[in-house]
């Protein structure tokens, strides 16, 4: 049954994929609008990979199905393979070939004459920085270089939908930014991303609709806002100058910001998590107000730090487990829908 | 080449929005290849590979060298009465063997593969589904004809003398060729089908050793008993290792050729479309 796509890169209606007794994927359901950033968020297990390697027509579901801009997932596998391309966890490229040869090799495949091919790729390693290095192996690549050889290989011929999973797992922070540039960069010339990671602060940089997704399900969606304000607006940490102030201190921000607050092991430290009662004043806002009762109490504060909800928090929030616990061991625990919550 | 991993990411000057997007306005595609230029250019990346890690014709140069020298000097006083004489029987007979073993590697290339993600990059691509595999089998086939070179060469330095001269010495490197890219369909399976290179390895000696060492590459059937001869006699190795002895001696035998190109069109279309299956679903 083919429906109606305007508008939408993907869309999926109850997607599963089983490995052996194992429902990795448990019926997805995604609609990811055309020219957009769509982040797919999830521990480790969740099923991420598992729904973007069927998307890619790597694997064949189990059950449900999804249409890439209209074409059957299945069926039409490869007008799907034609306009989409994949940027996987682990390089995607050749090891024991050079940079140079793995483009030229990529893009004799997607039909260019040898000259053609051999232009693209001196372009391509050009403008990601990679000339120095383009007749090394890659296996002689960092894993920043590995990366951006592994997207200019995705963009050889410019697909209308980018698979990008988990594309900063392991990288430095700098190598991090580097691939958020980017990734916009290829999405302001119009290409859709799919984009699945771990992290919160990578979805919050990149993505403007996100699904967490958890032991195969999609158990909240939305926009950043939504989300986040489905699990406060994030945490305050304080270190005081005096362990005997904390009880009052504690007790201040409880008052003022209507805050869970938590003592640390360290006798000085504070953790404050802001409700979400307050989420139509900033977090900002929040802890300005709250350094300002503290002053006014004759309190020292050495240290402050203001921390975004952690992927950690949103899924205690939405799934009332931790992230690490997501190797699914039972469905039991699975019976509110939290989806509920989120969609405000 | 260490600091290339250690001093990297300070080097790397970071991407401009203007040099990608000049480079994604293009949304122009060229043309789909041929399964024919796909799977050329997949070829043409199993030479790449031999270039960049040449240690991986040891088993196409020194293991066939190893093996004429070994079985010539064993087995030729005793069977033919000296190495000269033996030689003449064994060698096409040796050639066959060895080169049919060594396409076993292929199952564990494919499997190694598989582990890396360039296995899922080509997966998703829009080109001729077997063109992966063929590249693959393309690739074995120069390996074939260095083994083959190899071992002709060392045959006529111990005194190989083929009487169907170059044109039958031709013929019967190209009907091994052909026969072992055949052949390999089943190494692509098992490459696809099993876990590690380990169980790749050892299904591969499982089914390699008897195949061909129960054949007539080191002597005639005849002295075997009868249910040994049955199996022999019929084993496409023997049919194989007859038409390259005959083409080689000038004999231009059609029968074992018959067989042989038979059993090589059975292997493709029994073992081809079960690894195309396998490739698919993996």
């Amino acid at each position: 049954m083919r429906t109606q796509t305007s508008g939408l890169a993907i869309e999926t209606a109850g997607l599963v994929k089983t490995f052996g007794g194992t429902r990795a994927v448990d019926g997805v359901d995604l609609s990811v609008p055309a020219g957009t950033v769509y982040g797919v968020l999830g521990p480790n297990g969740a099923g991420k990979t598992t729904t973007v390697k069927m998307l890619a027509t790597l694997l064949r579901p189990d059950g449900g199905e999804a249409h890439v801009f209209g074409h059957d997932i299945v069926r039409e596998a490869d007008e799907v393979r034609g306009r989409v391309s994949l940027t996987g966890q682990y390089a995607s490229v050749d090891e024991d070939l050079t940079g140079t040869e793995n483009l030229v090799l990529l893009g004799r495949l997607l039909g260019h004459q040898k000259r053609a091919a051999r232009d693209r790729a001196a372009q391509l390693l050009e403008a990601f920085g990679l000339t120095e290095a383009a007749a090394k192996q890659v296996k002689q690549y960092s894993g920043g270089m590995r990366r951006r050889i592994d997207i200019a290989a995705s963009i050889l011929n410019t697909p209308d939908l980018l698979f990008l999973d988990e594309p900063t797992t392991g990288l430095d922070p700098r190598s991090r930014n580097q691939v958020w540039d980017i990734v916009r960069a290829v999405v302001s010339q119009g290409t859709t991303v799919l984009l699945t990671t771990q992290y919160l602060d990578e979805a919050d940089q990149l993505a403007s609709r996100i699904a967490v997704i958890d032991r195969g399900r999609v158990i909240a969606e939305g926009t950043k806002g939504e989300l986040k304000s489905s699990v406060g607006a994030g945490s305050v940490h304080l270190r005081l100058r005096d362990p005997d102030q904390r009880d009052l201190a504690a007790h201040l921000l409880r008052q003022a910001l209507d805050a869970k607050v938590q003592p640390e092991p360290d006798q000085v430290a504070l953790t404050a998590r802001l409700g979400t009662a307050a989420s139509d004043d900033s977090a900002a806002g929040q802890a300005a107000r709250a350094l300002n009762e503290l002053a006014r109490a004759g309190i020292t504060v050495d240290n402050f730090s203001l921390g975004q909800p952690s992927l950690d928090e949103v899924f205690l929030a939405l799934t009332g487990h931790d992230t690490h616990e997501s190797g699914r061991s039972d469905d039991s625990g699975r019976s509110h829908d939290p989806k509920d919550e989120v969609a405000a | 080449m260490s600091t290339a991993t250690t001093t990297e990411s300070k080097d790397l000057a970071p991407v401009t929005a203007e040099s990608l997007a000049a480079l994604l306005v293009s949304k122009e595609r060229p043309p789909r290849p041929s399964a024919w230029s796909a799977s050329m250019t997949f070829g043409w990346r199993a030479v790449l590979k031999i270039k960049h890690v040449p240690e991986q014709l040891f088993d196409v140069t020194a293991f066939p060298i190893m093996m004429v020298l070994m079985y010539t000097y064993l087995f030729g006083g005793a069977l033919a009465g000296s190495p000269e004489e033996y030689i003449q029987f064994l060698l096409p007979g040796i050639l066959v063997m060895s080169v049919v073993m060594i396409t076993m590697y292929t199952g564990v290339s494919v499997n190694t593969d598989i582990e890396k993600g360039v296995f899922d990059r080509f997966r998703s691509l829009p080109i001729w589904r077997p063109s992966t595999m063929v590249g693959y089998l393309l690739g074995d086939a120069l390996r074939y004809t260095i083994a083959s070179v190899v071992m002709l060469t060392v045959g006529v330095v111990l005194g190989y003398r083929p009487d169907g001269g170059i044109v039958g010495v031709l013929a019967g490197i190209a009907l091994l060729v052909l026969f072992s890219f055949a052949f390999s369909w089943i190494w692509t399976m098992f490459g696809l089908m099993l876990r590690t290179e380990k169980s790749v390895m050892g299904v591969s000696m499982m089914v390699i050793f008897p195949l061909t060492f129960l054949s007539n590459v080191f002597v005639d059937p005849k002295t075997m008993p009868g249910w040994l001869q049955a199996f022999v006699n019929n084993s496409p190795i023997t049919h194989l290792a007859s038409a390259v002895r005959g083409l080689m001696a000038g004999d231009w035998p059609t029968a074992e050729v018959a067989w042989s190109l038979g059993w090589a069109g059975l292997f493709v279309l029994v073992f081809g479309p079960v690894t195309m299956r396998l490739y698919n679903r993996k």
